[in-house]
């Protein structure tokens, strides 16, 4: 089976772009990630840091 | 937020399915490192085997590693992601039939894993040792698994999706690429298949799969607990939820490329491993950021450890994670790994992570979760401190005599007399050397099993106390339907969507892995071929089978690397070339024996012969255990045609038809060992698997040295 995907991957032309592609787009991606984190807002990134404390459980409830 | 204003709906979380993982997570620990103690008392005592071929050193260690990782672990991470999936989602899992599913699937998976590794039945790559129809069964659990999970997010309650969940992610989606990626191979019988890769591309799927597998089943859903458990303990919000978002992106991105780092100066080409490397050290940056995030959230409340017995496993586990991912990527700097590979140093590494960060999260989150979901008091809070202790000193009486045994051991191997010949030039005397600190090793090892018995006990009588709250009532809004925000930035987008971060983190981790593994398959010059290599006669090929069936490769490598005091040891390094028909390839990772890529021709047959049945009659004060069983056990001449035709099928070039007449070489060569044996003055069966691993054994290496007498 393998064999079949080999000879597809190996007949394609300027092969070694790829690696050089898929870089960029890795580090544009990081890049964007990192402004957004530096720009988000506070109120957002509190309400997010404390989705662990609220877990809306009813307390009085005795099952 | 825009929040509906439809009423509460009220609705209640699965208590039961988290209590049943927790409950096998503490079983499954304790068989997992009882049996780890086991083959670490065997290496001062190979008797402690007790004679059996099913508890041998080399059949258990991978029980140990897949006890220890897929059930202790892996029931540890469904026990948390169960736990908090539920309550980040504000929502009950969404099907409680798959959740079982999910875990008689995984406790059948262990309990198959239990049977079968001690039977001898295995692929022989590290990590996933199972063989294929057990691969099979693991693939329709996850993917069951991951059903539920995303099915549960997809009818959550709250908009956003908390950090531990993008984590939950990112696991399932690589651990489910890699097993399927590692696990392609071609089946023989029902508990028999070959690898479909060979000698170097098995060897770097194998890594990029093994090492993976720390990242993605033992790191990153760890951190997705972490990121929800610590939180919880300490009651206050993570340090920084910006330092969160960075520490998954960054983890995700760079760990997958990190795999070669175990095959350093091995026969794999040179650009990927320094790509190993490159990545290894990046790796630094996130895993401390997720390190600091998490000491950092007990800020303020470092009075709490003193008091909170969860926290202070918290902390030792939090620590644990920052030393080892610290000294893994030193590990990885060619310089350190060319001192540290193949000894007791990195059994030391792994075993920090392993007790330190998996072990003491484990024990933190059942100690914080059993009395919740009890409704009652921890029972014994000067017994769960014993277990911090005893645990702890357990974890440095297990490692600091494995750092010194492998620093030990490599200074042996690499010193040189003034003459310039190797002061020890008897591998043996660098094992002997090292029997005090195997000794210490496993009185850590005990200790911490010690207290990992005393939790269960504690843990079993606060359930037995407390009343147990299988449905825990809980109210939430419902999210609406369509929400449109304007302005909104594409991350958070992304953020709120599972199916895309699922989609995304897929890319990212099937890029690292096809850039790397692309061109080892694809360009001919990353494996030169040799001409002088052929393909390994029928016996020798059952001979290799007995060597795996025996897990041979948990203690002797098939990799010499280019080094002087390999070279003056063992023989001419190791080339690619040289391994075109391993499938599976048996490159090893640990040398507690020598390596034995040169061993053919080094030894008379009858050398072997009397070794395999009594070591210490060849080599006095060896640790290898006795292997009576293959002195009797006739040769699956049956299997041999069936063997053949496999490898055919894999690119090995045997000739069309030659699988009618393999039995017949087989046969052929079996007399002829056999033969010499007797020359020798020994009586012997030639029908017996010894015979097929002496071939095997006495064939390892050749090609080349054929070459260079021609020369």
């Amino acid at each position: 089976m393998l064999k079949f995907i080999k000879y597809h991957l190996s007949s394609i032309g300027h092969i070694e772009i790829y690696p050089i592609i898929s870089f960029v787009i890795f580090f544009l991606f990081f890049l964007g990630m990192l402004l957004w984190v530096i720009k988000s807002d506070k109120k957002f990134i509190t309400k997010m840091q404390n989705l662990p404390l609220e877990d809306s459980v009813e307390t009085a409830d005795e099952i | 937020m825009i929040k509906s204003n439809a009423p509460l709906e009220h609705f209640s979380y699965d208590n039961s399915i988290v209590r049943n993982f927790a409950f096998a997570t503490m079983i499954w620990g304790v068989i997992g490192m009882l049996v780890g103690l086991t083959a670490a008392l065997q290496l001062v005592w190979p008797a402690m085997n007790f004679g059996l071929e099913f508890t041998t050193f080399g059949r258990i260690r991978p029980l140990h590693t897949n006890a220890v990782i897929f059930a202790f672990v892996g029931n540890g991470i469904f026990t948390g992601v169960y736990y908090s999936l539920q309550r980040l989602c504000k929502t009950r899992m969404f099907s409680d039939v798959l959740s079982k599913i999910n875990f008689w699937g995984w406790q059948l998976i262990i309990l198959s894993a239990v049977l079968t590794l001690p039977l001898g039945y295995t692929s022989s790559k590290e990590y996933a040792e199972l063989e294929w129809p057990i691969d099979i069964a693991i693939t329709i659990i996850w993917v069951v698994f991951g059903w539920n999970m995303f099915a549960t997010i997809l009818k959550r309650r709250e908009r956003h999706l908390y950090v531990a969940i993008w984590f939950y992610i990112g696991t399932f989606v690589t651990v489910a690429v890699l097993h399927l990626v590692n696990s392609f191979e071609l089946p023989i019988s029902f508990f028999k298949s070959y690898s479909w890769y060979a000698g170097v591309q098995d060897a770097l799927v194998q890594w990029w799969y093994g090492h993976n597998a720390v990242a993605f089943f033992l790191t990153t859903p760890y951190l997705g607990l972490m990121y929800y458990f610590v939180p919880k303990a300490a009651n206050r919000p993570v340090y920084s939820y910006r330092l969160s978002i960075i520490h998954f992106w960054a983890l995700i991105f760079i760990y997958i490329w990190a795999g070669p780092h175990h095959l350093l100066y091995t026969a794999l080409p040179d650009w990927a491993q320094s790509l190993g490397v490159v990545f290894s050290i990046m790796l630094l940056a996130p895993s401390w950021g997720g390190m600091i995030n998490g000491l950092l959230t007990l800020r303020g409340a470092w009075d709490k450890v003193r008091e909170d017995v969860v926290l202070k496993f918290m902390v030792v586990a939090i620590t644990a994670y920052g030393m080892a991912t610290f000294e893994g990527p030193m590990l990885s700097l060619k310089n350190v790994n060319a001192i540290s590979h193949f000894t007791d140093w990195t059994v030391a590494h792994v075993h920090v992570g392993g007790l330190g960060w998996n072990g003491f999260l484990t024990f933190g989150m059942l100690y914080w979760l059993i009395p919740r979901l009890y409704r009652t008091e921890i029972f014994s809070k000067p017994l769960a401190n014993f277990h911090f202790w005893i645990g702890s000193l357990g974890i440095i009486f297990y490692a600091l005599p494995l750092y010194w045994a492998g620093f030990t051991q490599s200074l042996m191997w690499k010193e040189f007399t003034p003459e310039g010949l190797l002061a020890y030039p008897n591998f043996l005397e660098t094992v002997t050397q090292l029997k005090t600190m195997y000794m210490l090793r496993a009185l850590g090892g005990a200790m911490y099993i010690i207290g990992t018995v005393t939790m269960c006990y504690n843990l079993f009588m606060t359930a037995k106390v407390g009343s147990f709250l299988a449905n825990e009532a809980a109210q939430a809004q419902p999210l609406v339907s369509k929400e449109v925000q304007v302005n909104e930035h594409w991350h958070r987008v992304i953020e709120r969507r599972p199916v895309q971060l699922m989609i995304f983190s897929l890319i990212v981790v099937l890029i690292g892995g096809l850039v790397e593994m692309v061109p080892i398959f694809l360009v001919k010059s990353n494996i030169p071929t040799i001409a002088s290599v052929k393909p390994y006669t029928s016996l020798e090929i059952q001979g290799r089978d007995v060597y795996i069936k025996e897990g041979c490769n948990n203690c002797h490598s098939q990799i010499i690397r280019p080094f002087r005091s390999e070279t003056a040891r063992y023989g001419e390094y190791s080339k690619a070339g040289e391994f075109v028909y391993d499938h599976p390839h048996l490159w090893g990772s640990k040398r507690t024996g020598p390596d034995l890529h040169r061993v053919g021709g080094k030894y008379p047959d009858s050398w072997h012969f009397n070794h395999m049945l009594d070591p210490e009659s060849m080599s006095p004060g060896s640790i290898m255990p006795s292997y009576p069983w293959l002195f009797e056990k006739d040769i699956d001449t049956a299997s041999t045609a069936d063997k053949i035709t496999a490898m055919r099928t894999l690119g090995v070039p045997y000739p069309q038809g030659y699988e009618a007449q393999a039995n017949i070489d087989l046969l052929k060569q079996s007399e002829e060992i056999s033969g010499r044996l007797t020359e020798a003055g020994i009586k012997n069966k030639s029908q017996k698997e010894i015979i097929a691993l002496i071939a095997y054994l006495q064939r390892l290496g050749m090609d080349i040295q054929v070459k260079s007498q021609k020369k």
